[in-house]
């Protein structure tokens, strides 16, 4: 199992949630957060921080830019 | 974060199906459901907001012309992204705006501050100097629409690439398999350029909350 320290911890974050560490690297970083508060306070900020970015709001295209596109799908029938 | 649990489409055969015969609620609904993500990515190639909105176009116009030879090798979504990506990029040499990537980014620096971190030496060797600070949120609490509006500024300001990984991972929810595919990146690539754009926010995150907090 690999030992980490918290500034390697840190930076495996990404990893460690998509699920891509090794599992003897997955074991060694679930080893360090359970016994460090600073690095599991670190790893819920950054699931806070995800969470925060998927809540962008919604856009759309310009109703301009849709009535041409639409028009243009439709035209696309007649050739 | 619904965007995670996928953007509700039908399968592709049957999106594809249906483009092909002229359904146009199917054509609409695919213009509605990638709007945002699609006019973010381009934002992040060309320098205005009109800019972004005729590459977008363009794509479509693209998209159009083509469903008819669409192989599926990749899925729709990949494809119509890809078509995306290639015209946008075009449009930013025309604008002089191209630098090579490599001049945006530092790949190769840790994402988070090295100084917050105790030196290899010693007893407490890679350990946090100072814990961090606790945040006011639970993680299932939506933040203050301050917070939001905040984020939504410092993902403009991220380098391209990292932006834009960002953009379709944690906004759009796509796949790493997607994002891969969609910019021509390793796994490896795409997870590093994720982790800095997170980490940059998440900072910016830090100082908003320093800001706010109330004394006790």
């Amino acid at each position: 199992m690999k030992r980490f320290t918290c500034g390697e911890l840190v930076e495996s974050i990404t990893a460690y949630l998509d699920d891509a560490l090794d599992p003897p690297v997955r074991a060694g970083f679930e080893a360090h957060a359970a016994c460090c508060d600073d690095c599991r306070r670190h790893v819920h900020q950054f699931r806070v921080t995800i969470r925060a970015v998927g809540d962008q709001p919604p856009e759309k295209l310009p109703d301009r830019t849709r009535e041409r596109l639409m028009s243009a799908f439709r035209q696309r029938r007649r050739t | 974060m619904g965007s995670l649990a996928g953007d509700g489409l039908p399968p592709d055969d049957v999106v594809v199906s249906a483009l092909r015969a002229g359904d146009e609620e199917m054509f609409a609904t695919l213009l509605d459901t990638w709007a945002r993500g699609m006019l973010r990515v381009a934002r992040s190639y060309v320098s205005t907001d009109d800019s972004a909105e005729e590459v977008v176009q363009d794509t479509w116009l693209a998209v159009i012309g083509a469903i008819d030879g669409f192989e599926g090798r990749s899925s729709v979504k990949t494809w119509v992204y890809r078509i995306l990506v290639n015209t946008a990029k075009r449009r930013s040499v025309r604008e002089s705006r191209t630098l090579p990537w490599s001049a945006f980014e530092r790949d190769t620096s840790p994402a988070a501050d090295p100084t917050l971190f105790h030196g290899i030496d010693g007893a407490l060797a890679g350990r946090w100097k100072e814990a961090p600070a606790a945040w006011p949120t639970p993680e299932g609490q939506a933040l203050a629409a301050e917070a939001r509006g905040l984020i939504g500024e410092a993902l403009a300001t991220l380098p391209p690439r990292q932006r834009i990984v960002i953009t379709l991972r944690d906004v759009e929810g796509c796949t790493s398999e997607e994002v891969c595919e969609i910019m021509e990146i390793s796994a490896v690539n795409q997870r590093v350029l994720l982790h800095r754009a997170r980490a940059a926010v998440r900072d910016l995150l830090e100082s908003y909350f320093a800001s706010v907090k109330q004394p006790e």
